[in-house]
């Protein structure tokens, strides 16, 4: 809608629409007699992509409707490739990446300079990537994408914001036994995936305090390079102008050494019931686990139907049967999950008071072994399938809302799907 | 530092959550943007006083609603705590044409729930005398009575019906001041919504209301009595305010949750669900003069009523320090809150200044004091709204201290801030810096249809007027230095203080006693 000629199409769509005007006359007595006119007709723009000749990944994706500019470079390499004894150092590495500065200024300076401006760019890292992300009113983009650019080329990792990235780790390793839904969530991706596989992996006091700056500053050099980034930019720009920007900063920088595929073994535990004791709570954090499955099984749709149906929203069965049937839990809900690149985890999640712990896990096992003798009914897949498109219009909206998450989800398709 | 973010930042929205209402209230605009939704923005009242604000946003085929009813726990009548979000439970659960098979013979089965309650509740509640081969058969022929109810009951197909046209997020929350509902639809549903969203409200009925209690009674199991920082609120909450109902916790105490009936859940939305109390905002691919006249036809049937006198007491002055101490496993916990005037208020502005001056990234003066010189805290911030911000509430303070550190220091490290605050102007670059952000975080919020529905059905709830939302700027353009230190030499006063503390007992945790991944117990297969 940002263009003349898209303003013109809505226009459009409005003067026709108060050409139906007349139909506001009867009113509805029952939701049946109701109908529904067909949808707007709706063309979202696909992103811009370039690829330049040393393996960048570049998608551009103008939105006009406010002067903000949006831009996240995605780097493959997370946690999941931590040795062992360094536990944590994604995590010490993703903070200090932005608190420790670069070689020019120092991640203080680089405070005052960038919210000053009321900008924002920021590293992060996950189990499979890091991050680099900036965010700017459209005015300040020749500053902070200075900054953006320098902080992923030129990082300095100063001791000081080592040090301080580490006390807050000891921080979060002191806190995380406080809530039972917390261990739960941690212990259970260890029953899942076996305790030694690398998403299973859980910083210690000794792994994190092990990571030294040469470790970050070798982490930096193994994995940033423009073969291994995808960078997103959305926003109030020219896609000409942005792309011109961005060969002039990324063009000659060098290509890295190709990363070796990741091999991971899965080692789920035996089946039984893994008890934390809590004494200091009066609900228990339920979840049934397994391993699940990778997105590129060709099962993956019929999944999807799946587990809306069996532990989606409001129509679901688990929700109408622990919650609304039996009133056990607030929360409850699971499904098959899946994942890019590395199996998901097959959970049902649920809360409940202390007492009905196992009448909550016999019920849903029993929802379990009722699947194959009460099967969805025959219409199920095309309600979903309804429900579906009308969502992933909705999602693109919301999505919009978020150029961040639109912007990452688009980078994402292409990281994960190797 | 994704595990250690996501566990600070979940506590942080923990505490913010209360608030998430305030947060809307700092947003501030650029002015020029005012014009251009001018444009794009239909407002109207109805005949029976119902507010209806539409954002035209075409950039795709749906909208976001957000219907806010201007009632929430701070109306829960007197042994009814938790009321407010129990009904917004209830409004789920269908109407006379949605959710059952059978009305006709539903509704007397119904009555019958609440005659056996009424029975069994008067005799349990009895302090001399009771029966308990009575009780007994009275909990039965309650339970019967359920059950003969039940039958007629189709479940969920109120939300499945919003499921099955598309709904996302759907949802609903209640807070001290309100109780809201929304979630998006594709545009061509609006008809279909609109008939929904006002059937939801014309007929309600409260089926399954017994099984929804225990529903809600689990969630206060999670979100309070079994998390630390749950109960400490709590308690805190309780401590702070004494005449005030925001002395009450939202989601209820336990004794009233086993206590109140569907009768008086009818009762109280009778009471306050009336069309003057309600706005309903959308925002998405709404053109606003074809859906008004669709919007007219079905919020109109509300029928007019007007709403009861508010009742509340005003909080007196707080004269002494007031303290509350948990000792518990986990580890520790500092907060403390300053009694301030109601979000009304001329200094509101001001107070959203020291906000975001305290609190608001790493240029924050308790970022740069407590974590990144003195080293005492993983985090620590400063913030209106606590636990409402519809009447007078509080500013509060908090901070996790690190490892190896006191409550007592960092409440030390907060109370040199606040005094540096009260002595000392603060800096031209930062009161630039506040100013600068504030017109930043509105036009980003300005960018979603559901942040944009939700903004404007709270600023015309509030103000009257949907543009005091960019006005907004004006006011934290306004503030200066002066201000700042005038009204922090004004609130923060040790005697206007409630302080709230999590202290790790000897049983608990601390560094040494933290054993690692926790003890996995194999207690044999099950197949």
């Amino acid at each position: 809608m940002k263009t003349s000629t898209t303003k013109a199409a809505s226009l459009l769509i409005a003067l026709l629409a108060l050409s139906m005007l007349p139909r506001a006359g009867a009113q509805a007595t029952s939701w049946k007699q109701i109908t529904i006119p067909p949808l707007h007709n709706f063309k979202p723009q696909q992103p811009k992509r370039i690829e330049l000749s040393n393996g960048m990944v570049i998608f551009l994706q103008e939105d006009h409707e406010l002067p903000l500019i949006d831009g996240t470079a995605r780097i493959r390499g997370g946690s999941r490739n931590e040795p062992k004894a360094k536990v944590g150092l994604v995590d010490i590495y993703s903070e200090t990446w932005r608190t420790g500065g670069t070689k020019a200024q120092t991640g203080d300076q680089l405070d005052d300079f960038l919210e000053v401006r009321a900008a924002k760019v920021e590293t992060g890292g996950s189990t499979d990537s890091t991050t680099v992300s900036f965010s700017c009113l459209k005015g300040d983009l020749d500053d902070v994408f200075k900054v953006f650019n320098d902080l992923l080329q030129h990082p300095e990792f100063r001791a000081d914001k080592i040090d301080l990235a580490q006390k807050e780790a000891f921080d979060g390793i002191s806190r995380r036994n406080d809530q039972a839904g917390e261990i739960a969530q941690r212990e259970l991706v260890k029953l899942a995936y076996g305790p030694d596989n690398p998403y299973a992996s859980v910083p210690e006091y000794a792994t994190v305090s092990a990571v030294t700056r040469q470790d970050l500053l070798d982490w930096h050099a193994k994995y940033v390079h423009p073969n291994n980034i995808i960078l997103g930019v959305t926003g109030d720009f020219d896609s000409a102008a942005m792309e011109a920007r961005l060969r002039a900063a990324f063009d000659s920088w060098p290509k890295g050494p190709a990363l070796p595929k990741d091999e991971f073994q899965y080692t789920p535990a035996k089946p039984g019931y893994y008890v934390v004791p809590k004494d200091d709570v009066n609900q228990s954090s339920i979840h049934l686990v397994a391993l699940g499955t990778t997105r590129d099984n060709p099962d993956y749709y019929a999944l999807s139907v799946f587990n809306e149906a069996f532990g989606g929203g409001f129509s679901s069965r688990l929700f109408n049967d622990i919650r609304t049937r039996r009133g056990l839990a607030y929360s409850v809900g699971g499904g098959v999950g899946t994942n890019f690149g590395h199996p998901g985890i097959l959970q049902i999640a649920m809360g409940t008071k202390s007492e009905s712990t196992a009448e909550a896990i016999q019920a849903a096992i029993g929802d379990v072994a009722n699947l194959s003798k009460d099967p969805f009914s025959a219409d199920l897949p095309a309600r979903l399938a309804r429900q579906d498109s009308c969502r992933a219009h909705d999602l693109r909206v919301l999505r919009l809302s978020s150029r961040l998450a639109r912007q990452i989800s688009v980078g994402d398709q292409e990281s994960y799907s190797g | 530092m994704k595990r250690n973010r996501t566990r600070r930042l979940a506590a942080k929205r923990y505490l913010s959550t209360i608030v998430i209402t305030f947060f809307l209230l700092c947003a501030a605009a650029l002015a020029q943007d005012l014009a251009s939704f001018e444009k794009r923005i239909t407002v109207k009242k109805l005949p029976n006083g119902l507010t209806i604000l539409i954002c035209q946003r075409s950039e795709a085929p749906v909208f976001s609603f957000f219907t806010l009813v201007d009632t929430g726990s701070a109306q829960d009548p007197m042994g009814q705590t938790g009321m407010a979000h129990m009904f917004e439970h209830m409004a789920f659960k269908g109407t006379d044409k949605i959710g059952t098979t059978d009305y006709a013979a539903e509704k007397p089965a119904l009555a019958k729930v609440e005659t056996a309650y009424a029975a069994y509740r008067a005799e349990r509640d009895k302090s001399v005398g009771q029966d308990a081969a009575k009780l007994k058969q009275l909990e039965q022929a309650w339970k019967d009575a359920i059950a003969a109810a039940d039958k007629f009951v189709k479940p969920n197909e109120f939300g499945k019906l919003i499921e099955a046209n598309g709904g996302e997020n759907m949802n609903a929350n209640t807070s001290y001041d309100e109780t809201a509902y929304h979630y998006a639809l594709p545009e061509n549903r609006l008809e279909l919504w609109a008939y929904l969203e006002s059937e939801r409200f014309l007929h309600p009925v409260l089926r399954e209301f017994y099984k929804e209690r225990n529903v809600v009674i689990e969630e206060r199991r999670m979100r309070t009595d079994s998390n630390p920082i749950g109960r400490l609120l709590e308690q805190f909450t309780a401590a702070a305010f004494e005449a005030h109902p925001y002395h009450r916790p939202t989601v209820g105490w336990m004794a009233d949750l086993n206590s109140f009936s569907a009768t008086e859940a009818q009762e109280f939305f009778d009471r306050y669900y009336v069309p003057s109390n309600m706005v309903v905002a959308i925002a998405g691919d709404i053109n606003p003069a074809t859906a008004m006249p669709i919007l007219e036809k079905y919020f109109g049937r509300l029928p007019a009523k007007s709403l009861p006198d508010e009742i509340t007491t005003t909080e007196p002055p707080q004269n002494s320090e007031r303290r509350v101490v948990l000792k518990e496993k986990s580890q520790p916990l500092y907060l403390e809150g300053y009694h301030r005037p109601d979000y009304r208020s001329k200094d509101d502005a001001v107070f959203d200044a020291i906000s975001d001056l305290m609190s608001e990234g790493r240029t924050s003066r308790l970022y740069r004091s407590l974590v990144r010189d003195k080293k005492i805290a993983a985090f620590s911030a400063g913030f209106s709204g606590l636990p409402g911000t519809k009447y007078p509430h509080l500013f509060a303070f908090y901070a996790f201290p690190l490892p190896g550190h006191t409550p007592k220091e960092v409440a030390d490290g907060i109370h040199a801030e606040i005094e540096r605050l009260k002595k000392e102007d603060i800096s031209d670059d930062e009161l630039k810096m506040i100013k600068t952000r504030a017109k930043a975080g509105l036009v980003r919020g300005l960018a979603d249809n559901e942040g944009l529905a939700t903004q404007l059905a709270t600023y015309q709830t509030r103000y009257g007027d949907w543009r005091e939302l960019f006005r907004s700027v004006d006011r934290i353009d306004q503030v200066t230095k002066a201000d700042i230190r005038r009204v922090a030499n004004a609130t923060f006063v040790d005697t206007n203080r409630t302080v709230g503390v999590i202290e790790t007992n000897s049983a608990g945790g601390g560094e040494q006693a933290e054993q690692g991944p926790s003890v996995a117990d194999d207690q044999g297969g099950a197949q």
